[in-house]
Protein backbone atom coordinates (compact mmCIF):
# COMPACT_ATOMS: atom_id res chain seq x y z
CA UNK A 1 0.00 0.00 0.00
CA UNK A 2 2.77 2.41 0.90
CA UNK A 3 6.07 3.04 -0.83
CA UNK A 4 9.30 1.97 0.83
CA UNK A 5 10.30 5.57 1.34
CA UNK A 6 8.95 9.12 1.02
CA UNK A 7 10.71 12.43 1.16
CA UNK A 8 8.13 13.70 3.63
CA UNK A 9 5.50 12.06 5.81
CA UNK A 10 2.86 14.54 7.03
CA UNK A 11 1.00 13.43 10.14
CA UNK A 12 -2.46 14.93 10.65
CA UNK A 13 -4.62 16.26 7.83
CA UNK A 14 -6.22 19.35 9.25
CA UNK A 15 -5.47 22.64 7.51
CA UNK A 16 -1.78 22.67 8.57
CA UNK A 17 -1.16 19.14 7.30
CA UNK A 18 -2.99 19.69 4.03
CA UNK A 19 -1.04 22.87 3.42
CA UNK A 20 2.30 21.21 4.19
CA UNK A 21 1.45 18.22 1.99
CA UNK A 22 0.30 20.44 -0.85
CA UNK A 23 3.35 22.71 -0.74
CA UNK A 24 5.80 19.78 -0.65
CA UNK A 25 3.98 17.93 -3.44
CA UNK A 26 3.82 21.02 -5.65
CA UNK A 27 7.61 21.24 -5.36
CA UNK A 28 7.90 17.68 -6.62
CA UNK A 29 8.65 15.90 -3.33
CA UNK A 30 7.18 12.48 -2.64
CA UNK A 31 4.63 12.97 0.14
CA UNK A 32 2.63 10.58 2.30
CA UNK A 33 -0.08 12.40 4.29
CA UNK A 34 -1.74 10.48 7.11
CA UNK A 35 -4.90 11.15 9.12
CA UNK A 36 -5.67 8.97 12.11
CA UNK A 37 -9.40 9.59 12.05
CA UNK A 38 -11.60 7.68 9.68
CA UNK A 39 -12.94 10.91 8.26
CA UNK A 40 -10.91 14.04 7.62
CA UNK A 41 -12.40 17.11 9.31
CA UNK A 42 -14.68 15.36 11.81
CA UNK A 43 -15.37 15.80 14.58
CA UNK A 44 -14.55 19.48 14.49
CA UNK A 45 -12.90 21.49 17.26
CA UNK A 46 -13.80 24.82 15.76
CA UNK A 47 -16.35 27.62 15.58
CA UNK A 48 -16.02 27.42 11.77
CA UNK A 49 -15.67 31.14 11.08
CA UNK A 50 -13.45 32.04 8.12
CA UNK A 51 -12.77 35.58 6.90
CA UNK A 52 -12.48 36.42 3.23
CA UNK A 53 -9.13 37.97 3.99
CA UNK A 54 -7.96 34.77 5.69
CA UNK A 55 -8.95 32.65 2.72
CA UNK A 56 -6.98 34.96 0.42
CA UNK A 57 -3.92 34.68 2.66
CA UNK A 58 -4.22 30.90 2.52
CA UNK A 59 -4.16 30.89 -1.27
CA UNK A 60 -7.28 28.74 -1.51
CA UNK A 61 -10.14 29.34 -3.96
CA UNK A 62 -13.63 29.98 -2.68
CA UNK A 63 -15.92 27.00 -3.10
CA UNK A 64 -19.65 27.28 -2.35
CA UNK A 65 -19.83 23.66 -1.22
CA UNK A 66 -18.16 24.41 2.14
CA UNK A 67 -19.64 27.88 2.71
CA UNK A 68 -22.73 27.40 4.87
CA UNK A 69 -23.52 31.06 5.53
CA UNK A 70 -22.26 34.38 4.26
CA UNK A 71 -21.44 36.85 7.05
CA UNK A 72 -21.82 40.60 6.65
CA UNK A 73 -20.96 41.84 10.09
CA UNK A 74 -20.24 41.17 13.72
CA UNK A 75 -21.67 42.47 16.96
CA UNK A 76 -19.58 42.46 20.14
CA UNK A 77 -21.56 42.75 23.37
CA UNK A 78 -20.14 44.21 26.57
CA UNK A 79 -21.44 42.81 29.88
CA UNK A 80 -24.05 45.57 30.27
CA UNK A 81 -25.48 44.92 26.82
CA UNK A 82 -23.71 47.83 25.09
CA UNK A 83 -22.39 46.69 21.79
CA UNK A 84 -19.95 47.53 19.04
CA UNK A 85 -21.09 46.69 15.55
CA UNK A 86 -18.64 45.83 12.83
CA UNK A 87 -20.27 46.39 9.47
CA UNK A 88 -18.96 45.54 6.07
CA UNK A 89 -20.16 46.65 2.66
CA UNK A 90 -20.73 43.12 1.51
CA UNK A 91 -19.92 39.57 2.49
CA UNK A 92 -16.80 39.58 4.62
CA UNK A 93 -16.51 35.91 5.36
CA UNK A 94 -18.34 32.69 5.93
CA UNK A 95 -19.28 30.18 8.52
CA UNK A 96 -18.12 26.99 6.91
CA UNK A 97 -18.64 23.25 7.23
CA UNK A 98 -15.22 22.08 8.42
CA UNK A 99 -15.83 18.50 7.40
CA UNK A 100 -16.35 19.58 3.78
CA UNK A 101 -13.69 22.30 3.89
CA UNK A 102 -10.96 20.08 5.36
CA UNK A 103 -11.67 17.35 2.82
CA UNK A 104 -11.41 19.90 0.04
CA UNK A 105 -8.03 21.09 1.40
CA UNK A 106 -6.87 17.46 1.55
CA UNK A 107 -8.10 16.90 -2.01
CA UNK A 108 -6.06 19.92 -3.14
CA UNK A 109 -2.99 18.28 -1.59
CA UNK A 110 -3.87 14.97 -3.25
CA UNK A 111 -4.26 16.63 -6.65
CA UNK A 112 -0.83 18.21 -6.18
CA UNK A 113 0.58 14.69 -5.85
CA UNK A 114 0.47 13.84 -2.14
CA UNK A 115 -0.82 10.37 -1.18
CA UNK A 116 -3.47 11.07 1.47
CA UNK A 117 -4.71 8.22 3.67
CA UNK A 118 -7.34 8.43 6.45
CA UNK A 119 -7.72 5.90 9.30
CA UNK A 120 -3.94 5.76 9.50
CA UNK A 121 -2.54 6.15 12.97
CA UNK A 122 1.22 6.48 13.37
CA UNK A 123 2.25 3.95 16.01
CA UNK A 124 5.98 4.47 16.07
CA UNK A 125 8.64 6.75 14.68
CA UNK A 126 12.26 5.72 14.98
CA UNK A 127 15.36 7.43 13.66
CA UNK A 128 17.56 5.07 11.65
CA UNK A 129 21.33 4.82 11.16
CA UNK A 130 21.14 6.51 7.76
CA UNK A 131 19.68 9.70 9.22
CA UNK A 132 16.08 9.00 8.22
CA UNK A 133 12.99 7.93 10.15
CA UNK A 134 11.17 4.62 10.13
CA UNK A 135 7.43 5.14 10.48
CA UNK A 136 5.05 2.39 11.62
CA UNK A 137 1.49 2.98 10.49
CA UNK A 138 -1.71 1.28 11.59
CA UNK A 139 -4.04 1.57 8.60
CA UNK A 140 -7.44 0.10 9.49
CA UNK A 141 -5.93 -2.59 11.68
CA UNK A 142 -2.98 -3.60 9.49
CA UNK A 143 0.54 -2.46 10.28
CA UNK A 144 2.86 -1.08 7.64
CA UNK A 145 6.29 0.47 7.79
CA UNK A 146 7.77 3.09 5.55
CA UNK A 147 10.65 5.53 5.75
CA UNK A 148 10.78 9.31 5.61
CA UNK A 149 13.54 11.84 5.36
CA UNK A 150 11.38 14.33 7.20
CA UNK A 151 8.23 14.27 9.30
CA UNK A 152 5.93 17.27 9.41
CA UNK A 153 3.78 16.86 12.53
CA UNK A 154 0.40 18.58 12.27
CA UNK A 155 -1.33 16.24 14.67
CA UNK A 156 -3.17 18.78 16.74
CA UNK A 157 -2.87 20.25 20.17
CA UNK A 158 -2.30 16.75 21.64
CA UNK A 159 0.62 16.05 19.26
CA UNK A 160 2.11 12.65 19.87
CA UNK A 161 4.64 12.85 17.10
CA UNK A 162 6.50 15.85 18.53
CA UNK A 163 6.64 14.06 21.86
CA UNK A 164 7.88 10.80 20.30
CA UNK A 165 10.59 12.68 18.44
CA UNK A 166 11.80 14.59 21.47
CA UNK A 167 10.31 18.05 20.94
CA UNK A 168 8.59 19.61 23.94
CA UNK A 169 5.35 21.37 22.96
CA UNK A 170 3.62 21.21 26.34
CA UNK A 171 1.42 24.17 27.07
CA UNK A 172 0.84 26.02 30.32
CA UNK A 173 -2.71 25.78 31.65
CA UNK A 174 -2.96 29.58 31.52
CA UNK A 175 -2.11 29.59 27.80
CA UNK A 176 -4.86 27.27 26.60
CA UNK A 177 -8.51 28.19 26.32
CA UNK A 178 -11.08 25.66 27.44
CA UNK A 179 -13.58 25.46 24.61
CA UNK A 180 -17.07 24.03 24.45
CA UNK A 181 -19.61 24.32 21.67
CA UNK A 182 -23.00 23.09 20.58
CA UNK A 183 -24.17 23.27 17.01
CA UNK A 184 -27.79 24.18 17.51
CA UNK A 185 -30.88 24.16 15.31
CA UNK A 186 -34.27 25.84 15.57
CA UNK A 187 -32.89 28.93 17.31
CA UNK A 188 -33.65 32.61 16.65
CA UNK A 189 -30.61 34.39 15.22
CA UNK A 190 -29.61 36.97 12.65
CA UNK A 191 -28.04 34.68 10.04
CA UNK A 192 -25.92 37.45 8.50
CA UNK A 193 -24.08 38.46 11.66
CA UNK A 194 -21.79 36.73 14.10
CA UNK A 195 -22.26 37.68 17.75
CA UNK A 196 -19.65 37.78 20.50
CA UNK A 197 -20.44 38.21 24.20
CA UNK A 198 -17.87 39.36 26.74
CA UNK A 199 -17.96 39.51 30.52
CA UNK A 200 -16.41 37.91 33.56
CA UNK A 201 -19.68 36.26 34.56
CA UNK A 202 -20.51 35.05 31.07
CA UNK A 203 -17.09 33.85 29.90
CA UNK A 204 -14.19 34.52 32.28
CA UNK A 205 -10.99 35.13 30.30
CA UNK A 206 -12.75 34.60 27.00
CA UNK A 207 -16.05 35.05 25.20
CA UNK A 208 -19.20 33.37 23.93
CA UNK A 209 -19.78 33.19 20.19
CA UNK A 210 -22.76 32.60 17.96
CA UNK A 211 -21.70 31.71 14.41
CA UNK A 212 -24.71 31.19 12.11
CA UNK A 213 -24.67 28.27 9.69
CA UNK A 214 -28.10 29.00 8.28
CA UNK A 215 -31.33 30.80 9.08
CA UNK A 216 -31.90 28.97 12.35
CA UNK A 217 -28.70 26.95 12.81
CA UNK A 218 -25.52 28.15 14.51
CA UNK A 219 -22.42 27.12 16.39
CA UNK A 220 -22.94 28.43 19.91
CA UNK A 221 -19.66 28.17 21.76
CA UNK A 222 -17.48 29.46 24.53
CA UNK A 223 -13.80 29.82 25.32
CA UNK A 224 -12.78 30.48 28.92
CA UNK A 225 -9.44 30.44 30.60
CA UNK A 226 -7.75 29.45 33.78
CA UNK A 227 -7.38 31.07 36.31
CA UNK A 228 -10.24 33.48 35.64
CA UNK A 229 -13.24 31.24 36.05
CA UNK A 230 -14.77 29.33 38.92
CA UNK A 231 -12.67 26.18 39.23
CA UNK A 232 -15.70 24.04 39.92
CA UNK A 233 -17.43 24.96 36.68
CA UNK A 234 -16.44 23.60 33.29
CA UNK A 235 -16.55 25.48 30.00
CA UNK A 236 -19.64 23.45 29.12
CA UNK A 237 -21.28 24.54 32.41
CA UNK A 238 -20.68 28.20 31.53
CA UNK A 239 -22.00 27.66 28.02
CA UNK A 240 -25.17 25.96 29.26
CA UNK A 241 -25.81 28.82 31.65
CA UNK A 242 -25.56 31.28 28.77
CA UNK A 243 -27.86 29.22 26.55
CA UNK A 244 -30.41 28.62 29.29
CA UNK A 245 -30.59 32.34 30.08
CA UNK A 246 -31.75 33.10 26.52
CA UNK A 247 -35.14 31.82 25.40
CA UNK A 248 -34.17 32.22 21.73
CA UNK A 249 -31.39 29.66 22.26
CA UNK A 250 -32.78 27.56 25.07
CA UNK A 251 -35.51 26.13 22.85
CA UNK A 252 -32.95 24.89 20.34
CA UNK A 253 -31.89 21.35 19.48
CA UNK A 254 -28.33 20.03 19.63
CA UNK A 255 -26.88 18.80 16.33
CA UNK A 256 -23.29 18.41 17.48
CA UNK A 257 -21.37 18.47 20.77
CA UNK A 258 -17.76 19.65 20.76
CA UNK A 259 -15.04 20.52 23.20
CA UNK A 260 -11.54 21.75 22.51
CA UNK A 261 -8.31 23.11 23.83
CA UNK A 262 -7.26 26.26 22.01
CA UNK A 263 -3.60 27.25 22.40
CA UNK A 264 -3.96 31.03 22.70
CA UNK A 265 -0.44 31.64 23.93
CA UNK A 266 2.83 29.92 24.59
CA UNK A 267 4.17 30.55 21.08
CA UNK A 268 7.07 28.17 20.52
CA UNK A 269 10.59 29.52 19.99
CA UNK A 270 11.56 26.13 18.61
CA UNK A 271 9.35 24.04 16.33
CA UNK A 272 11.94 21.57 15.01
CA UNK A 273 14.01 18.56 16.02
CA UNK A 274 16.15 16.24 13.90
CA UNK A 275 13.98 15.09 10.94
CA UNK A 276 10.98 16.98 12.40
CA UNK A 277 8.99 20.16 11.79
CA UNK A 278 5.76 20.96 13.65
CA UNK A 279 2.88 23.16 12.45
CA UNK A 280 -0.73 24.04 13.22
CA UNK A 281 -2.29 23.58 16.67
CA UNK A 282 0.63 21.27 17.50
CA UNK A 283 2.90 24.32 17.18
CA UNK A 284 0.31 26.66 18.78
CA UNK A 285 -0.35 28.44 15.47
CA UNK A 286 -3.47 30.22 16.67
CA UNK A 287 -4.48 33.87 16.86
CA UNK A 288 -4.23 34.53 20.63
CA UNK A 289 -7.04 37.09 20.83
CA UNK A 290 -9.90 35.31 19.05
CA UNK A 291 -8.55 31.77 19.01
CA UNK A 292 -9.04 31.37 15.26
CA UNK A 293 -6.60 28.89 13.80
CA UNK A 294 -7.55 27.87 10.25
CA UNK A 295 -5.52 30.48 8.40
CA UNK A 296 -2.63 30.46 10.89
CA UNK A 297 -2.39 26.68 10.57
CA UNK A 298 -2.48 26.75 6.78
CA UNK A 299 0.20 29.43 6.64
CA UNK A 300 2.30 27.64 9.29
CA UNK A 301 2.08 24.40 7.32
CA UNK A 302 3.21 26.18 4.19
CA UNK A 303 6.21 27.81 5.90
CA UNK A 304 7.25 24.46 7.44
CA UNK A 305 7.00 22.86 4.00
CA UNK A 306 9.18 25.54 2.41
CA UNK A 307 11.96 24.63 4.82
CA UNK A 308 11.33 20.93 4.19
CA UNK A 309 11.80 21.51 0.46
CA UNK A 310 15.13 23.26 1.08
CA UNK A 311 16.21 20.48 3.42
CA UNK A 312 15.44 17.72 0.90
CA UNK A 313 17.35 19.63 -1.78
CA UNK A 314 20.34 20.05 0.52
CA UNK A 315 20.12 16.51 1.92
CA UNK A 316 20.21 18.01 5.41
CA UNK A 317 17.72 16.81 8.02
CA UNK A 318 19.28 18.04 11.26
CA UNK A 319 17.51 20.32 13.73
CA UNK A 320 20.24 22.84 13.05
CA UNK A 321 19.37 23.07 9.36
CA UNK A 322 15.61 22.92 9.96
CA UNK A 323 15.77 25.75 12.51
CA UNK A 324 15.52 28.23 9.63
CA UNK A 325 11.80 27.40 9.81
CA UNK A 326 11.70 28.98 13.29
CA UNK A 327 13.14 32.22 11.99
CA UNK A 328 10.90 32.28 8.93
CA UNK A 329 7.74 31.66 10.91
CA UNK A 330 8.63 34.23 13.56
CA UNK A 331 9.41 36.84 10.88
CA UNK A 332 6.23 36.19 8.93
CA UNK A 333 3.73 35.38 11.72
CA UNK A 334 5.25 34.99 15.19
CA UNK A 335 6.06 38.60 15.94
CA UNK A 336 2.55 39.65 14.89
CA UNK A 337 1.06 36.91 17.05
CA UNK A 338 3.22 37.98 19.98
CA UNK A 339 1.67 41.44 19.67
CA UNK A 340 -1.80 39.93 19.67
CA UNK A 341 -0.88 37.88 22.72
CA UNK A 342 0.14 41.08 24.47
CA UNK A 343 -3.31 42.47 23.73
CA UNK A 344 -4.97 39.30 25.02
CA UNK A 345 -3.10 39.57 28.29
CA UNK A 346 -4.49 43.08 28.74
CA UNK A 347 -8.05 42.33 27.66
CA UNK A 348 -8.37 39.38 30.01
CA UNK A 349 -7.58 41.62 33.00
CA UNK A 350 -10.45 44.00 32.24
CA UNK A 351 -13.29 44.18 34.72
CA UNK A 352 -16.87 44.28 33.50
CA UNK A 353 -17.28 48.05 33.95
CA UNK A 354 -14.06 48.60 32.02
CA UNK A 355 -15.32 46.42 29.18
CA UNK A 356 -18.50 48.50 29.17
CA UNK A 357 -16.40 51.67 28.95
CA UNK A 358 -14.37 50.35 26.01
CA UNK A 359 -17.52 49.29 24.17
CA UNK A 360 -18.51 52.96 24.17
CA UNK A 361 -15.13 54.22 23.01
CA UNK A 362 -14.16 51.69 20.36
CA UNK A 363 -15.43 51.38 16.81
CA UNK A 364 -15.90 48.29 14.72
CA UNK A 365 -12.87 48.91 12.55
CA UNK A 366 -10.69 49.30 15.66
CA UNK A 367 -11.63 45.78 16.74
CA UNK A 368 -10.71 44.38 13.34
CA UNK A 369 -7.30 46.07 13.44
CA UNK A 370 -6.69 44.95 17.02
CA UNK A 371 -7.42 41.34 16.16
CA UNK A 372 -4.70 41.56 13.53
CA UNK A 373 -2.14 42.82 16.01
CA UNK A 374 -2.38 46.46 14.89
CA UNK A 375 -3.69 49.63 16.59
CA UNK A 376 -2.42 48.66 20.04
CA UNK A 377 -1.28 52.24 20.61
CA UNK A 378 -4.73 53.57 19.81
CA UNK A 379 -6.29 51.25 22.37
CA UNK A 380 -3.68 52.30 24.95
CA UNK A 381 -4.58 55.94 24.35
CA UNK A 382 -8.26 55.28 24.93
CA UNK A 383 -7.54 53.27 28.06
CA UNK A 384 -5.42 56.09 29.47
CA UNK A 385 -8.56 58.23 29.73
CA UNK A 386 -9.36 56.08 32.76
CA UNK A 387 -6.87 56.34 35.62
CA UNK A 388 -7.63 52.79 36.77
CA UNK A 389 -6.60 51.50 33.36
CA UNK A 390 -3.25 53.29 33.20
CA UNK A 391 -1.27 50.33 34.47
CA UNK A 392 -2.79 47.98 31.90
CA UNK A 393 -2.52 50.52 29.08
CA UNK A 394 1.22 50.73 29.58
CA UNK A 395 1.50 47.01 28.90
CA UNK A 396 0.33 47.67 25.35
CA UNK A 397 3.17 50.03 24.55
CA UNK B 1 -4.19 8.05 38.66
CA UNK B 2 -6.97 10.28 37.36
CA UNK B 3 -10.17 8.65 36.22
CA UNK B 4 -11.67 9.28 32.81
CA UNK B 5 -15.42 9.36 32.26
CA UNK B 6 -15.66 8.12 28.68
CA UNK B 7 -19.29 9.20 28.37
CA UNK B 8 -18.35 12.79 29.13
CA UNK B 9 -15.06 12.89 27.18
CA UNK B 10 -15.42 14.48 23.73
CA UNK B 11 -11.85 13.56 22.73
CA UNK B 12 -10.57 17.07 22.18
CA UNK B 13 -7.07 16.27 23.43
CA UNK B 14 -6.54 19.54 25.25
CA UNK B 15 -5.69 17.71 28.47
CA UNK B 16 -2.84 15.88 26.70
CA UNK B 17 -1.16 19.18 25.92
CA UNK B 18 -1.27 20.47 29.51
CA UNK B 19 -0.14 17.28 31.26
CA UNK B 20 3.29 18.09 32.74
CA UNK B 21 4.48 14.46 32.78
CA UNK B 22 3.12 13.18 29.44
CA UNK B 23 0.87 10.65 31.13
CA UNK B 24 -2.08 11.23 28.79
CA UNK B 25 -2.42 10.03 25.20
CA UNK B 26 -5.39 10.49 22.88
CA UNK B 27 -5.71 7.40 20.70
CA UNK B 28 -8.36 6.61 18.14
CA UNK B 29 -9.97 4.49 20.86
CA UNK B 30 -10.14 7.33 23.33
CA UNK B 31 -8.11 9.00 26.02
CA UNK B 32 -5.62 6.89 27.96
CA UNK B 33 -3.80 7.73 31.20
CA UNK B 34 -0.68 5.78 32.12
CA UNK B 35 1.25 5.14 35.31
CA UNK B 36 3.34 8.31 34.92
CA UNK B 37 0.35 10.26 36.29
CA UNK B 38 1.24 12.21 39.45
CA UNK B 39 -2.32 13.26 40.32
CA UNK B 40 -1.46 16.94 39.94
CA UNK B 41 -4.95 17.74 38.67
CA UNK B 42 -3.88 20.05 35.83
CA UNK B 43 -5.93 18.09 33.28
CA UNK B 44 -8.92 18.08 35.63
CA UNK B 45 -8.79 21.89 35.80
CA UNK B 46 -8.59 22.05 32.02
CA UNK B 47 -11.29 19.62 30.91
CA UNK B 48 -14.12 21.62 29.28
CA UNK B 49 -16.51 18.69 29.67
CA UNK B 50 -15.79 17.69 33.27
CA UNK B 51 -14.71 14.22 32.15
CA UNK B 52 -11.62 13.94 34.37
CA UNK B 53 -11.39 13.58 38.12
CA UNK B 54 -8.78 12.95 40.77
CA UNK B 55 -9.04 9.84 42.92
CA UNK B 56 -10.83 10.49 46.17
CA UNK B 57 -8.46 11.04 49.06
CA UNK B 58 -7.37 7.71 50.53
CA UNK B 59 -9.19 5.73 47.86
CA UNK B 60 -6.21 4.62 45.81
CA UNK B 61 -2.83 3.19 46.68
CA UNK B 62 -1.13 5.92 44.64
CA UNK B 63 -2.71 8.69 46.65
CA UNK B 64 -0.60 8.88 49.79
Amino acid sequence: MFREEYDVVVVGMGPAGSSAARTCAEAGLSVLALEKRQEIGAPKRCGEGLGKNSLARMGVEFNPKWAMQEIEGATCYAPDGKYVRINYDGPEGWVIERKVFDKELAAIAARAGAFVVAKSEVQKVERTQDGKVEVTINYAGTHYTTKAKLIIACDGVETRIARMMGLNTKINLNDIAQGAQLEMANIDIDPKRIELYFGNEIAPGGYVWIFPKGNDVANVGIGIRHPYGDENRTAMDYLMEFINSRPELKKGSILEYNTGGVPVGGLLENMVADNLLVAGDAAHHVNPIHGGGIAEAYIGGRIAAETAIEAIKAGEFSAEFLSRYNKKWWDERGNKMKNVEKLRKVVEELKDDELNFLAEELHGEDLVELSRGNALKKLAKIMMKRPTLLRLAKKLL
Amino acid sequence: MISINRDKCARCGGCVSVCPVEALTLTEHGLVCDAKCINCGTCVKFCPAGALSLPEKGAGAKEE
